[in-house]
Order: structure tokens, then C-alpha cells, then sequence
């Protein structure tokens, strides 16, 4: 019981992270129809900046509490801009030229786009080892129960800021989807772009902002999994984007909540599956899961079933 | 202008470029890249303790190429426009415009000749210009491995070209081929002949139980799927170790010349042929086998685009809702090009496994599938003269790469290590020069009273 539990905050944590990066594959997905491969290397690139903006900050002001406060401040507005900027830039360069083109045009130049900025950062960053670690960043944790063989189940703190940071995120990211003038031309743009341009909404500004908000998120899950795991690799972009798209299809995609829903549910199943049955084929099962799902019900939790249009 | 030159029967001249417009553009994107590039490029950490090193000489370096490579696509998308508006005015004008026919369609009729010698040829010809030993390298290092992409890019051709169906996870038919070929021969002692029409069948059977159900998937699904499934298989293979070896690996028997092992023993093929043993006798040998197998897959696509079947896949790739609405079984058109193009992935891979000796999972990465799909993309979806090129650009490039270490000292670290950066650049390249391949028209394979060349641009596919 005691291990559940303790696995479940930590499935939970892992969860928003993964419903964080499944926002920018779902909000795409539902308005132009097309799988952003290159979101997870957006993802990757999030954390390796906050790397390196992290470590710049300690090296100047030290590792108080005070500083460390300071530094993923900085980690989260320098990244959120930096990462919202490359994603722009990527649909503008890579996505935009290719909207009237064949179907397979767009998705290979996203495939090709991904490669690109992974072995990019390779290159650049990764020159001697495979990855780059801090010290924990976050270390404090609270103890919530002991079982009889004394078993403790401990609340870290990171695992607190992460959920608290995503919950903070998620709230205003609502705001602006649901009360805005913003989320409302994106969601017209959704429903229908033709129609939507006709009414004077300017669909390629609404696109782009779509871009660069699901890459702040993306910005904001790299900051936390540097804080979670203390380490990143230029490699990390791949499988956790596989895994976050699969939890936007698992939720529904299209769906925000369902994104959510679904990150939270890969994480915990990833956590649960590595606990229980084995370590080795965690991954597998995430896969698998997509699949499944896929096959099984492609409209997910909360999507809606998919309509064909001529 | 376009009336007094129609009057002289002159084509119009297009217009100037707008320079101090190009210059702004450029001068934009450098800003844009210095803001991405500063932290990525201009700082990095180093070692256990996280050393802060500047390096500003190529962030810079970057920033100024970013702001030439903009001004260069400025310019020539002004010309393009400045041309074709000419062109516009000529036929309001009633000026015939010039045919315009690129290098490529030029010389495909050609290049298809020219390259089928050169590698019915190549081992003949080195060996007997540079000798047994020094064509080794050659042979096994260029011709046999750019020979395997070949093959391989023609079988996803079929999935990718023909039926227009993303497969990112072509590698994991070739690892179901190659693992087939080394488990049979390990458990039950088959020898290559034997396994490698089983090692096509296997892939084929999981290339048909994927697609069963996931090929009524959109586009985009199916390429996420068909990924994952290979990461699935590389996984397995990974981590069932007492089956596949693990990341250990397993071994796979070497080739034999019909039952006559390459070795410089007394049964040898070099001793019972009266040759001098030679490490070349195995590579010729080997390259003929993926030659054959290789044509096999050429003259089998050929066949099959004239077939019904065929004209369904390309039929398929240009409009799936009207495939529907005419009756088309979708599914199984679908599923056959994807069981077929598996086939050929199964038998590539066991030729690898006869090949390598020994196979491990790293073989059969993610990386592997991109590769392969480069070689189709870049080839020009479709074209089979264009996978050759790409195949042998792509493959010989990157050995040129590796060889290129006096580039060392200016980009500051091994030249190979931009070979997959190179890959993905090019293929986001590619599909925004040229989509729809090298050939800018098409030819229709079925038509009606007169062939009549489309314009590549002007074939405009439905979503499925």
C-alpha cells in the first residue's frame, strides 16, 4: 500500500510533465491537422537551455536558496522565450511554406526538422558526453506515512513545485484558451479556417501563436524535468515525445484536459508498469498503449470521433 | 508593357529584385537566429562541474550564415516570382513560354543504363584495376553497403512512393528479417538460402498483422504507429536476452559459397576453385547476391505498377476518399504494399545478418529508418534512378565526411558527427524545394486516348 503510494506521487509528477508536453501536440494536432514531430526536441531544448541558464546563474550568485529561486525564475523566461521563438520559427520555415502541399510533405519536414535540431544540439552541446548533469536542485522532502516494516512514503518538494508549477500553468493557460479573444480565434480556426479567415481572423497569426504557446509549455516541462531528474541528454527529446503524444492521443487529441488527463495517466502507468511487472519494458508499454489506443479507440477519453471532410 | 510587346512579339523581361527588401529580410533573420542560436551556441557547460565556456566565434559564425542563406532564398523566390509573372504577361500576350525541362528529367532516361552497369560492374571493374586487396575496402565498405540502402530504399519506395503510406519503423522489418535469419540458423541450423525466404515471409506476416489494424489510421497516426512498433521490436530485441542475446548480440552463421565456406582453409572456396585466398572472393560474392536481390525488388515494383494493384497504390496515394467512392478495397491495397514493401525489408535484413556475422540491437535503430526514408525522400518519392543517387550521395558522403578530418580545425569537432544533422536539414530541404520529388511533371501510367504530361504542382491530393 505504502509503495502505491508512493509510487503514485511520483507517476502523478512524471504525469504533468508529459501533460505539459502533450498540450503543444494536441493544440497543433487540433488546428492544423498535423503531428509536430520536432515538439519533443522543442521539449529537449527547453531543458538544455535551463541548463545552462541554471548554471550560469549559480556560478555567478552561488547556491542559496535564494539563488537557486532566482535561477529557475530566469530557467522558466528565458526559456519560455527562447523556446516560443525556435517554435515560431520552425513553423514559419518548415511548416508553413508546405500547408497546400501533398499530405506527407508536412509531416516529413517535421520528421526531417527533428533530426535536425536533436543532432544539432548533438553537436554543439554534447561534444564530449552523452549528458550534462547539475546537483539536485530541489532537495527537501516531507514524510506522509510509514508502514509497519518501515516502509517511508516521502513528499519531496520538487515533486510539490512540479505539480504546483503545472496546476499555476494550466490555470492561466485556460484563461487564455477559454476567455480570450485569442483562444477564441484559435478555437474558430480549429473548427474551420476557411470559414474563420472569412470572419477576419488572421489564421497564420493565430497558427503561430498556437506554435510558440505549446512550446512555452514544452519550455516549462524541460524546467521541470531538469529539476526532477537533474540531468538531460540530447536524447531526451524522442521517447518522452512519443510518450506525451501518446498521452494526447490516450486523452483525446484536440482535447486540452484530455491532454492532461492522458499525460497524467502515461506517467502514472509508466511509473506503476516499471514498479510492478518489469523496468526493462516500460517503454513497451507505453507504446503499446499507443497502439492500443489507436486502434481501439482512436477518438480517446475526451476527444470527439473523428468526422472524414472532402 | 505587356501591349507594346506583344505588338513586337517580344516575351517580357522580368523584374528586377528588390535588394533593400532582401536586405531586411536577412538582416530580421539574423536578429531571430542570435536571440535561438545565443545560449545554444554561445555558451556551453563542460564536465562533471559544469565549467561555463563562451564561445562566440561561431555563434557568430552562425548568425552571418543564417543572414546569407535568408538574402540568398529572398532573392531567388523575388527572381521566381519576377519570372513567372513574365511568364504570365507572355501568355496574356500569346507568347508561347519555353519548355522547361529540369536536369534531372533530362538525364533520368539515361542516368537508368548508365547506373544499372555501373553496378552490375563496380566489383569487376575495381578488382581489376586496383587489385584484390585494395578493392576489399571498396567493395565492403562502398558497394555492398550502398547496395543494402538501395534495397532497402526501394522497398519502402513501395510503401512510401507507390502507396503513399509513412512508415518510420521500415528498420524493424529489417531486424525481424535479420533476427529470423540468425535464430533459424542458431536453433535449427538453416543456412542462408533456406532462411531467406523465410526471413521475407516473417517480415511480410508482421508487416500484415501491423497493418491489419493500424492502416485505416490517418496519415499521421500511422507514421507515429508504425515508429513506435519499431522501437517495440528494437526493445525486444534489446531485452529479451535469453532469445536474441540482448544488446550482447547474437551471431549469424557468414555466408557460404553454396555450402563452401570463405576461408583459407583446405575446403575453402579459394582451395577448391585453385584461387589465392583473397578476403574479395566474399565480397564479390556478397555483392552480387545483394545486386540480384536488389534488382529482384526493382523489376518487381516495375511489374506490380503496371498490375492493377498497382495503379490502386498509386491511385490510393493521390485520393483516398475517391478511392473509397469508387469501390476501392482500401485496406488491402494498403495492407499489400505494406506486406510487400516488409518482404523486401525481410530479405535485406537477412542478407545483413549473412553479411555482419553477428547482429545487435544498435543495428536497428530509429536512425536506421530515418536514413532509409532520406534515401526515398531525397531520391525524389517514387523515382527509382533517384534512390540509387540518394543512396550513393547519401552513403558515399558520409564516408567522405568521415575521411574529412582536415575540416577539423574550422567547424571544431569530427566532420562525421554533422552527417545526421546534414540528413535532417535535407529533408526539411527537400520537401520545401521540390515535394513531390525531382521530377517536376508526371506522366500518368494509365490514361486516356493521349498521354498528356501534369504538371507536379498541379496534382493536388486529397486527405485520407
Amino acid at each position: 500500500m505504502e509503495v502505491f503510494v508512493q509510487q503514485l506521487i511520483n507517476g502523478i509528477t512524471l504525469g504533468s510533465v508529459y501533460g505539459l508536453i502533450a498540450i503543444g501536440y494536441t493544440m497543433v494536432f487540433g488546428i492544423i491537422g498535423m503531428v509536430n514531430f520536432a515538439h519533443g526536441e522543442v521539449f529537449m531544448i527547453g531543458a538544455v537551455i535551463s541548463l545552462i541558464i541554471y548554471v550560469m546563474v549559480t556560478t555567478v550568485i552561488g547556491v542559496s536558496a535564494g539563488a537557486i529561486f532566482f535561477a529557475l525564475m530566469m530557467c522558466l523566461v528565458i526559456g519560455i522565450l527562447t523556446t516560443s521563438i525556435l517554435n515560431w520559427a520552425i513553423e514559419k520555415v518548415a511548416y508553413r511554406p508546405l500547408r497546400g502541399s501533398f499530405r506527407l510533405a508536412p509531416l516529413i519536414s517535421a520528421l526531417g526538422m527533428s533530426y535536425a535540431l536533436k543532432n544539432f544540439v548533438n553537436i554543439y552541446q554534447f561534444e564530449r558526453s552523452s549528458n550534462k548533469s547539475v546537483p539536485s536542485i530541489i532537495t527537501g522532502n516531507i514524510p506522509i506515512m510509514t508502514s509497519s516494516d518501515g516502509f517511508e512514503v516521502v513528499l519531496n518538494d520538487k515533486n510539490i513545485l512540479i505539480v504546483l508549477v503545472t496546476v499555476v500553468l494550466l490555470t492561466i493557460f485556460w484563461y487564455l484558451v477559454q476567455k480570450t479573444s485569442l483562444g477564441r480565434a484559435q478555437r474558430a480556426c480549429e473548427q474551420d479556417r476557411k470559414m474563420a479567415s472569412l470572419l477576419g481572423i488572421d489564421v497564420d497569426r493565430t497558427i503561430a501563436i498556437t506554435f510558440a504557446i505549446g512550446a512555452a509549455l514544452a519550455a516549462v516541462a524541460g524546467v521541470l524535468y531538469l529539476v526532477y531528474y537533474s540531468t538531460v541528454s540530447y536524447n531526451d527529446g524522442t521517447v518522452p515525445g512519443i510518450k506525451a503524444f501518446t498521452a494526447a492521443v490516450l486523452g483525446g487529441i484536440g482535447s486540452l484536459p484530455g491532454a492532461v488527463l492522458g499525460g497524467l495517466l502515461i506517467g502514472i502507468i509508466e511509473i506503476m508498469w516499471s514498479n510492478y511487472v518489469s523496468s526493462d519494458y516500460k517503454d513497451v508499454a507505453v507504446f503499446a498503449i499507443l497502439i492500443v489506443v489507436l486502434i481501439m479507440m482512436p477518438q480517446g477519453i475526451l476527444g470527439k470521433p473523428e468526422v472524414e471532410k472532402v | 508593357m505587356s501591349a507594346s510587346s506583344s505588338e513586337m512579339m517580344t516575351a517580357n523581361v522580368p523584374k528586377g529584385v528588390n535588394w533593400s527588401y532582401a536586405f531586411k529580410e536577412a538582416f530580421t533573420t539574423a536578429v531571430i537566429a542570435l536571440a535561438l542560436l545565443c545560449l545554444l551556441l554561445g555558451v556551453t557547460t563542460e564536465g562533471g562541474q559544469n565549467i561555463l565556456i563562451f564561445k562566440p566565434a561561431r555563434l557568430a559564425f552562425a548568425v552571418f550564415l543564417a543572414f546569407v542563406v535568408r538574402f540568398l532564398v529572398v532573392v531567388q523566390k523575388e527572381r521566381k516570382a519576377a519570372r513567372l509573372e513574365a511568364e504570365r504577361l507572355d501568355a496574356v500576350a500569346g507568347i508561347q513560354p519555353k519548355k522547361r525541362r529540369n536536369w534531372f528529367e533530362r538525364a533520368e532516361p539515361y542516368l537508368q543504363p548508365v547506373l544499372f552497369f555501373l553496378m552490375a560492374f563496380f566489383p569487376i571493374v575495381l578488382v581489376t584495376t586496383l587489385g584484390g586487396q585494395a578493392s576489399t575496402k571498396w567493395v565492403d565498405n562502398y558497394g555492398i553497403v550502398i547496395m543494402i540502402y538501395i534495397m532497402l530504399g526501394w522497398g519502402l519506395n513501395i510503401v512510401v512512393g507507390l502507396a503513399g503510406l509513412l512508415d518510420l519503423g521500415y528498420v524493424a522489418f529489417y531486424a525481424i528479417g535479420s533476427y529470423t535469419y540468425a535464430l533459424l540458423a542458431q536453433y535449427y541450423g538453416f543456412s542462408f538460402w533456406m532462411a531467406l525466404p523465410v526471413a521475407g515471409v516473417m517480415a511480410a506476416l508482421w508487416g500484415i498483422m501491423l497493418g491489419f489494424p493500424v492502416l485505416r489510421l490517418r496519415g499521421d497516426y500511422l507514421a507515429v504507429v508504425t515508429l513506435a512498433f519499431g522501437e517495440i521490436i528494437r526493445s525486444v530485441a534489446v531485452n529479451w536476452k535469453d532469445f536474441t542475446g540482448g544488446s550482447a548480440g547474437i551471431s549469424a552463421p557468414k555466408i557460404t559459397f553454396f555450402g563452401i565456406p570463405f576461408n583459407a582453409s583446405d575446403e575453402g572456396f579459394a582451395a577448391k576453385f585453385g584461387l589465392e585466398f583473397l578476403p574479395i572472393h566474399r565480397s564479390i560474392f556478397l555483392y552480387y547476391i545483394i545486386f540480384g536481390l536488389a534488382i529482384l525488388t526493382a523489376v518487381v515494383t516495375l511489374k506490380l505498377k503496371k498490375l492493377p494493384i498497382g495503379r490502386a497504390w498509386e491511385a490510393l496515394r493521390e485520393d483516398e476518399i475517391a478511392c473509397k467512392s469508387l469501390g476501392l478495397n482500401t485496406r488491402n491495397t494498403k495492407l499489400t504494399a505494406f506486406a510487400i514493401g516488409a518482404m523486401f525489408g525481410g530479405f535485406a535484413g537477412a542478407f545483413f545478418g549473412a553479411r555482419q556475422g553477428f547482429l545487435t540491437p544498435e543495428s536497428f535503430s530509429f536512425e536506421e529508418s530515418v536514413l532509409i526514408l532520406a534515401t526515398v525522400v531525397f531520391g525524389g518519392m517514387g523515382s527509382l534512378v533517384g534512390v540509387v543517387l540518394a543512396a550513393i550521395v547519401l552513403n558515399g558522403g558520409s564516408e567522405l565526411l568521415r575521411e574529412a578530418t582536415f575540416l577539423e580545425p574550422y567547424i571544431g569537432s569530427d566532420p562525421n558527427r554533422y552527417r545526421l544533422f546534414v540528413v535532417g536539414v535535407g529533408m526539411v530541404v527537400m520537401m520545401l524545394w521540390k515535394p513531390r520529388g525531382l521530377i517536376s511533371t508526371r506522366t500518368p501510367t494509365v490514361f486516356l486516348n493521349e498521354r498528356k504530361a501534369v504538371s507536379g504542382s498541379l496534382v493536388k491530393e486529397g486527405h485520407g
